[in-house]
């Protein structure tokens, strides 16, 4: 019990301590929402796996930490160039955001290519009567009482956070990246960093926006608890790109939320490599006639890693579709789960819904929990929904072997061959790259020409 | 090159060769023929390593090594390949990736010189031309979507790149048109020369009209119940399987 208290004297005091130094600044709207939801967590504390949501996911190990909130800058090691080059894609030497443990640092940021957007400092962006109505809809629209604890902390807890707004019918060819780096000075407590980033794209805009979590030192734990809200205006165009490559020892917990508009597209892709624990919740809400949106993601865990992927897809609006893959690969003593809601609300009639989500497993110890949901409440839809479960195909290797090549490569080759499904649609060549060569290394094997 | 003596095997505990006694010259064709349920696709299979068949007995002697010893890979890295009756579609892994992968495995085996993956366009494109292949296939996920005689031309595509010794058809004729029939036969005759050998595993005597074999063998309820010349296979043709039942009584039965 002694941790316990301990531990929430620490998520205590840091609230205290933020709502002193930000009382002042704030909306008062911002505030309540932030008391509001601290008394839910305090009411709450984090998920168990008695709850349906959290069943397959234990987070026991992120409630007995004492990790030692961000809630403002403080010193890095890190600086601009060499030092980041390892986080950075080539596609956004000019068009990347940095965030050190959940706080954003402009010095260390690099956005020479992005004079067309408006992205500030979220504290900033609040004191802009224009900016504070659009941000005021998107957190108020979240009631604290649906949230999950690690939500509700999140925005108790949250500073440092960025605003981005892609002003009507432009056009950002440049992929966006929002870089979060945790970094961990030697000596000092496990860091919580609370990202949370609030994107508006508004009527016809079209962008990229690379998501993307490391550390500075893959030894290190940490706890990662991010919030990203994204709004896509009439028409909008969005690409959204998730990357999780957190230290093999971190805790990773993230949010996305995104309201798709009339005739607007989001297409998302999501991939999880990193952190021992993690847990990804996706909700995409179409409100709004023939809006569309294709969430696809791949999980690629070994050891004792443990991935959740919630999605729910929720149709409001006739005329909307969505198209979802998600495909998992699993080694050593590794467990997934994923849970897919769709839901097709009464009246969105011509809904047109698939979701699949498949499976390899490389080891006889892995796990997966997979659960496809769909709730339709129309009659004129098109909707199909399924998951799969399976080791590599014994066919496929013999065949494989039957033309030269060992064993080993012959699964390594099936295994990218499984993943390549998820990996064609990413359009961004490094992160293409980047995944060819996590999924090939995985047998340290070099094939592909 | 090649001797198989006294070869038995089974899959899940039914035996299906019960003693094939068969010895291949290096420049020679031969045919194996034989009902459905005879055992001539177990032995090609057999021949090329696949995992669900049993060896309970016998030996096969390749190029003075004992091939039975030998995993599939290595199998076909010393010069064994065999042409699937149904080709394996690999989701995800392009056609030019798994040939030039299959290739350079093999040149690493014999000590010789590997290509990157320009040099293996360039090979590539002239094994290609040999089957008829349209250079949008290589960029395709292996037989993913390829209609029958795609596939066949295929499995002869790759025989072409890896060059084998001791090449095994297996029903390689069946689902192809006539069209696609004489493609691939033209394919295996201008690989073949006096240094290999064939082995055609086939139902019918179409197939023989274009690449001609020096010996047919007769299977029948695993074993080898009649040779002879290019003519038996004609013979068979119009007489039918049932002719070899009245021939040999019950041994033929299958």
């Amino acid at each position: 019990m002694k941790t316990e208290t301990a531990k929430a004297d620490l998520y205590n005091s840091a609230f205290h301590e933020l709502i002193e130094k930000v009382g002042g600044t704030e909306p008062s709207w911002l505030r309540e929402i932030r008391e509001q939801s601290f008394a839910q967590f305090e009411r709450a504390g984090f998920p168990t796996v008695q709850q349906e949501e959290w069943k397959y996911t234990n987070v026991g190990s992120i409630a007995k930490t004492n990790f030692r909130p961000v809630t403002a800058a403080n010193g890095t090691a890190l600086s601009k160039g060499e030092a980041l080059s390892p986080f950075t894609y080539e596609e956004t030497r000019n068009s990347v955001f940095v965030f050190v443990n959940g706080i954003f640092r402009s010095d260390l940021s690099s956005v020479k290519s992005l004079a067309a957007i408006t992205a500030i400092k979220l504290d900033q962006a609040l004191k802009d009567p224009n900016h504070e109505s659009v941000i005021r809809e998107s957190l108020q629209r979240r009631t604290p009482d649906n949230e999950n604890g690690f939500a509700l902390l999140n925005t108790a807890l949250f500073a440092g956070g960025l605003f981005i707004r892609i002003p009507r019918g432009v056009e950002i060819e440049t992929p966006i990246q929002l870089q979060f780096i945790s970094e961990t000075i030697k000596g000092e407590t496990a860091a919580a960093a609370f990202p949370r980033i609030v994107i508006v794209a508004e009527a016809n805009s079209a962008a990229t926006i690379i998501e993307s979590y490391a550390a500075s030192d893959n030894e290190s734990s940490y706890f990662t608890n991010a919030i990203v809200d994204l709004v896509l205006e009439d028409g909008a165009r969005l690409r959204h790109y998730k990357v999780q490559r957190e230290g093999l020892r971190a805790a990773h917990i993230a949010t996305t939320r995104v309201d798709v508009g009339s005739r607007a597209v989001y297409d998302t892709t999501t991939i999880n490599l990193g952190a021992a624990l993690s847990r990804h919740d996706i909700k995409v809400t179409m409100d709004h006639e023939g809006a569309s949106c294709s969430v696809d993601g791949l999980y690629m865990v070994d050891g004792n890693q443990h991935t959740d992927t919630h999605s729910v897809i929720d149709h409001r609006q006739p005329h909307c579709s969505s198209h979802q893959l998600y495909k998992g690969i699993l080694d050593g003593k590794s467990r997934a789960v994923f849970n897919g809601k769709v839901f097709v609300r009464h009246g969105a009639q011509q809904t047109d819904a698939r979701q699949t989500n498949k499976n390899l497993l490389l080891s006889n110890d892995a796990q997966v929990d997979t659960k496809p949901q769909l709730e339709i409440y129309a009659d004129d839809v098109k909707c199909t929904h399924g998951a799969a479960i399976g080791q590599i195909d014994e066919d496929m290797m013999f065949y494989l072997e039957s033309r030269g090549i060992n064993p080993a490569l012959a699964k390594n080759m099936l295994t990218y061959g499984f993943a390549e499904e998820v990996i064609e649609k990413i359009q961004i060549e490094s992160i293409k790259r980047e995944l060819d060569e996590a999924v090939l290394n995985r047998l340290q094997a070099e094939w592909k020409g | 090159m090649l001797e198989i003596r006294n070869l038995t095997a089974s899959i899940d505990g039914n035996q299906i060769l019960k003693g094939i006694n068969l010895t291949v010259n290096k420049g020679e064709v031969h045919a194996i023929m034989g009902p459905n349920g005879s055992g001539k696709s177990t032995l090609a299979k057999v021949l090329a390593g696949h995992p669900a068949y049993e060896v309970t007995g016998g030996e096969v002697i390749y190029d003075g090594k004992n091939l039975l010893e030998m995993s599939p890979d290595v199998r076909a890295r010393e010069g064994v390949f065999m042409a699937f009756q149904y080709p394996v579609e690999v989701p995800g892994v392009s056609n030019s990736q798994f040939l030039r992968l299959a290739y350079n495995e093999k040149q690493k085996h014999l000590g010789e010189e590997e290509l990157d993956p320009l040099e293996f366009k360039d090979l590539l494109k002239e094994k290609a031309a040999l089957v008829e292949m349209d250079a949008s296939f290589m960029t395709r996920s292996v037989n993913e979507g390829f209609s029958g005689g795609e596939k066949k031309r295929n499995e002869i595509l790759q025989m072409a790149v890896l060059d084998p010794k001791l090449s095994v058809l297996d029903e390689t004729d069946s689902g192809l048109d006539i069209d696609a029939l004489r493609v691939v036969a033209e394919g295996v005759n201008k690989l073949h020369d006096p240094n290999k050998a064939v082995i055609v595993v086939t139902h019918y005597q179409r197939l023989l009209n274009y690449i001609v074999p020096d010996f047919v063998h007769v299977l029948s309820g695993g074993r080898i119940v009649k040779e002879g010349g290019k003519e038996l296979a004609l013979e068979l043709e119009e007489k039918g399987y049932d002719w070899l039942k009245n021939e040999n009584g019950k041994s033929a039965s299958t």
